[in-house]
């Protein structure tokens, strides 16, 4: 089953970027919000995601706050 | 990475163990004073240095914090938080510092939530909204100074008068949304879900007082990652490892660089310096182990 991977940043958030760059390197294809330009995506981060923080990446239940590594890792099966 | 090219350059067999590449300078959105980059934003300088540490063979394993050092027979053997074990003849420390916390309630399970320490990424979530700045030295007074310029109201909490530069100062109290409370403690961090208030109070008068905030930027300064070698080595007062002018502890083969480091200056550029030392230091100690 395919699911959507869903990555929240803002454009000066350096921990974006390495949690993009992490993807990036293991191939692993998702989606970018970016939450300064766009406001749905703020308020969807907000509510479904439950998230003041970015990097906030959302698949199916799973929420990951801040770029951790060894969560992104485990939950991603890699 | 310094410490990592100049070991490999020595033909080492260099490790490079990290939670993550490039540290307190991703933080950083300008750097004007790292010689060769009259300007350059922290992390493409952290992704240039990353660059370079590739062109050798060093392995990098990241992710990992090292929870654990202790001296055997041969050497050392590091422990990672997730398991990992790792030999070595000689050791460079070059953890540097991460963000003090206020250890307040709230603070912990509010973090992502409304708590955060890195203005830089989560300022703009917080447009259009109440926020308290937490600390009153120049990194306290940076993210007052950008979060004036979108937030709603912005108030800035000190336990002290502003420690910042006065350049900075004058600067953000012309805002006319700041209302700064120095001298006043937080209490506690309220919130459900989210962050919704904090509880602060006059050192003098001792009034509490509650903020109505949506965010809370935590600015009060950095403790050093050494609390893995507390007990192999020698720390200072502020918890830093004690090194001498050749990046030596007091344990042989064990060496320290950088802002985790007794070094005065905490910047880039010596960072950087005190790792290349450190690895020929390691390197000259190595050398006379095999003699």
């Amino acid at each position: 089953m395919e699911r959507e991977i869903r990555i929240y940043t803002t454009p000066t958030c350096p921990y974006c970027k390495m949690a993009k760059n992490f993807l990036d390197e293991h191939g692993i294809k998702y989606r970018e919000f970016n939450i300064v330009e766009d406001k749905a995506a703020r308020e969807e981060m907000k509510s479904k995601c439950k998230s003041l923080a970015v990097p906030t990446i959302c698949f199916g239940s799973e929420v990951i706050i801040g770029f951790n590594e060894a969560e992104l890792r485990q939950k991603l099966g890699l | 990475m310094t410490a990592a090219v100049y070991a490999a350059r020595k033909k080492l067999n260099a490790l490079l163990l990290s939670h993550n590449i490039g540290g307190q300078v991703l933080w950083t959105s300008g750097v004007e004073n790292y010689m060769g980059y009259q300007f350059i934003e922290g992390p493409e300088l952290m992704e240039r240095f990353r660059e370079q540490v590739q062109q050798f063979p060093i392995d990098i394993r990241t992710g990992e914090k090292v929870s654990s050092l202790s001296r055997t027979n041969d050497g050392f053997e590091l422990t990672t938080d997730g398991g990992a074990r790792y030999q070595a003849k000689a050791v460079i420390i070059a953890t540097g510092k991460r963000p003090r916390q206020l250890n307040v309630p709230g603070e912990e399970r509010l973090r992502g939530r409304g708590v955060t320490y890195c203005a830089t990424c989560d300022g703009p979530l917080f447009a259009g909204e109440n926020v308290a700045v937490i600390g009153g030295g120049n990194s306290a007074l940076e993210a007052v100074d950008d979060m004036t310029k979108i937030a709603e109201q912005v108030y800035l909490v000190s336990l002290t008068p502003l420690t910042g530069d006065q350049i900075l100062i004058d600067r953000v109290k012309a805002a006319s949304n700041l209302t700064m409370y120095l001298e006043h403690e937080v209490l506690e961090i309220q919130g459900e879900a989210r962050v919704e208030a904090i509880r602060i109070r006059d050192l003098k008068s001792k009034q509490e007082r509650k903020l109505l905030v949506g965010g809370v930027f935590i600015e009060i300064g950095l403790i050093p990652n050494s609390e893995a070698f507390r007990r192999t080595v020698r720390l200072n007062s502020l918890g830093e490892i004690e090194v001498n002018c050749s990046n030596e502890t007091a344990v042989p083969g064990l060496f320290a660089a950088g802002d985790v480091t007794n070094v005065p200056e905490k910047q880039i550029v010596v960072a950087a310096g005190e790792g290349a030392k450190a690895a020929l230091q390691a390197h000259r100690y190595l050398q006379r182990l095999t003699r």
